[in-house]
């Protein structure tokens, strides 16, 4: 029997009622939330970190072979580790809440938070990454949870001995169909072009014999009564239209930013990543940004990890140099 | 069975066990007839129990103990509810063993029953309370869902607060006829009187605002 705890000693840290004014606020608890946290405490700054869940997509991601030093890790094993260690730490982290609102007043921003709660910070480290990108075709909303799903580790279990789709062709895509591969009777991939994925990973297909790949295809819409039926898909190299029989559909075609809460103070680009700057600050002093929200190319944990690090430097530096002289 | 939990877990879950306020009881019901995941619960419950005395649990047979099955609606095993200090059931219910990540929904809904306060905004408190129709929610989850003790957790802290919502989690493997009757096939799926339905792990706010349509 497994146990996944992600409980903290205390359920809302009291510091979180009592700090009249933080140096930094962290928002989102994900890999560079979390790096930043542990940066800024060692540096001896007042950090705290807010966010619904500990662990980011980390959670939805079973296995992790591209980290370092610690080959095929499971991804909640590399997030309780990253939990473990900011808990060691003491850093004050508040979960199971949402940010309502963002505001800047003066030099210090204003956090409203779900709960009520109203915090005040020298600056904000917004972390919050991103969730799964939809493909945005007939029939995909739905059948959200009638057979077309957005987290393999989830939902894997409910197609034993069916036929599922997997959409995608990253690492993600390439993962999820190995983490399938165990439950459904039949896997079938389609992706739009050529597979992006890594090699080691596609070399784990070749054990699969339970697989189809459909490379160069689209998916034109989700089928289905109550529940998925199959999908509609267009070979673009023949031009041609099929249907296919499946019950479930697993979207792994990458993540959207999750920037809407800083969209009024925040310039984003046109795919809603957060402009940075090289010491990750946003267009607004004191605002800064770090991991998959941002425009920094190549979503990656480890990149995510030190991206949090360095944002911690650059705002140990604003706070010295610029905060303190009032810009 | 080997102990699901070892010394230095036992050390941190009385540490984080020590915030319970008051006393918690807990009422099993299993089916001597045996069923799947019975005896986990039953191991799981027994060494949460030794671990605070502030936590009590009676087991129970959904057959021979059929009146009380009735008065907590008890319909299928294993199932049990969590109650105050004074017995008093609040509508808090978990069905299947909550293990896996939804261990954290468990440990939550021990903590608040006892009588630790949880911040909700004053305004969100009134609406809560001012539902009077009687209002069922199923979250269904899985094991292996992150996103799904959340979800679980706002349905118990409903319960709580109006004594006509009942919240409860359904471990979607282990009952497998309600999740298809549902048509379950992702989760967190909640489910509000069999009825209207939510996916992903909602704010109390989206649950809510389906309830108020009620």
């Amino acid at each position: 029997m497994m146990f996944n705890f992600s409980i903290q000693k205390q359920k809302t840290p009291a510091i979180f009622k009592t700090l009249p004014l933080w140096d930094i606020l962290i928002i989102g608890g994900g890999p560079a939330g979390l790096n930043a946290a542990l940066y800024a405490q060692r540096k001896g700054l007042h950090v705290g970190v807010i966010s619904k869940e500990i662990g980011g997509q980390l959670h939805n991601t079973s296995t992790v072979d591209n980290y370092l030093g610690l080959p095929m890790l499971e991804g909640k094993d590399l997030s309780e580790a990253f939990l473990k260690h900011i808990q060691s730490l003491e850093v004050p982290v508040y979960t199971d809440v949402w940010v309502n609102h963002i505001q800047k007043i003066g030099i210090d921003f204003v956090l409203d938070l779900s709960d009520g709660t109203q915090l005040k910070s020298k600056t904000i480290l917004y972390a919050t990454g991103g969730k799964p990108r939809q493909l945005g075709i007939p029939g995909e909303e739905q059948f959200a949870n009638k057979g077309v799903s957005y987290c393999t580790t989830c939902d894997a279990p409910f197609f034993k001995g069916k036929h599922v789709v997997v959409a995608g062709g990253g690492n993600s895509a390439a993962e999820a169909v190995i983490d399938l591969a165990p439950f459904a009777s039949h896997i079938t991939v389609v992706h739009r072009s050529q597979w992006r994925a890594d090699p080691i990973t596609l070399k784990k297909h070749e054990s699969i014999k339970h697989l189809t790949v459909h490379l160069e295809t689209q998916l034109l819409e989700v089928l289905g009564e109550d529940l998925m039926t199959g999908v509609k898909i267009l070979n673009k190299k023949t031009n041609k239209e099929t249907t296919l029989q499946a019950d479930g559909l697993f979207v792994e075609i990458g993540l959207i930013p999750t920037s809407d809460g800083i969209a009024h103070l925040a310039t984003l680009n046109d795919r809603k990543e957060i402009i940075i700057d090289e010491h990750f600050m946003t267009n607004v002093p004191g605002l800064f940004a770090a991991g998959d929200v941002t425009n920094v190319p190549f979503k990656q944990i480890v990149i995510a990890v030190g991206d949090g690090a360095k944002a911690a430097l650059s705002i140990q530096q604003y706070l010295i140099h610029q905060y303190s002289k009032g810009e | 069975m080997e102990k699901f939990f070892n010394d230095e877990l036992q050390t941190q879950l009385k540490e984080i066990l020590s915030q319970m306020v008051h006393d918690v009881h807990i009422v099993l019901f299993t089916n001597e007839q045996g069923c799947a995941s019975c005896d986990e619960t039953k191991q799981l419950l027994v060494e949460f129990e030794s671990l605070i005395d502030k936590i009590h649990v009676e087991y129970k047979d959904i057959h021979q103990d059929k009146d009380l099955a009735k008065e907590y609606a008890i319909t299928m095993t294993p199932s049990f509810v969590v109650l105050d200090a004074n017995k008093k059931y609040k509508g808090v219910k978990f069905n299947g063993i909550p293990a896996g990540h939804e261990i954290n929904s468990f440990i939550g809904a021990l903590i608040e029953m006892s009588g630790f306060e949880v911040q909700i905004p004053e305004a969100m408190v009134q609406r809560i309370k001012a539902i009077n129709k009687p209002v069922n929610i199923k979250v269904f989850v899985t094991l292996s869902c992150p996103h799904c003790p959340g979800a679980v957790q706002t349905a118990h802290r409903l319960a709580m607060l109006n004594p006509n919502i009942q919240g409860e989690m359904i471990e979607a493997n282990t009952f497998k006829e309600l999740s298809i009757k549902h048509k379950v096939s992702g989760v967190p799926k909640i489910i509000i009187n069999d009825h209207y339905e939510l996916v992903g792990n909602q704010p109390m706010e989206a649950f809510l605002k389906e309830i108020e349509k009620i």
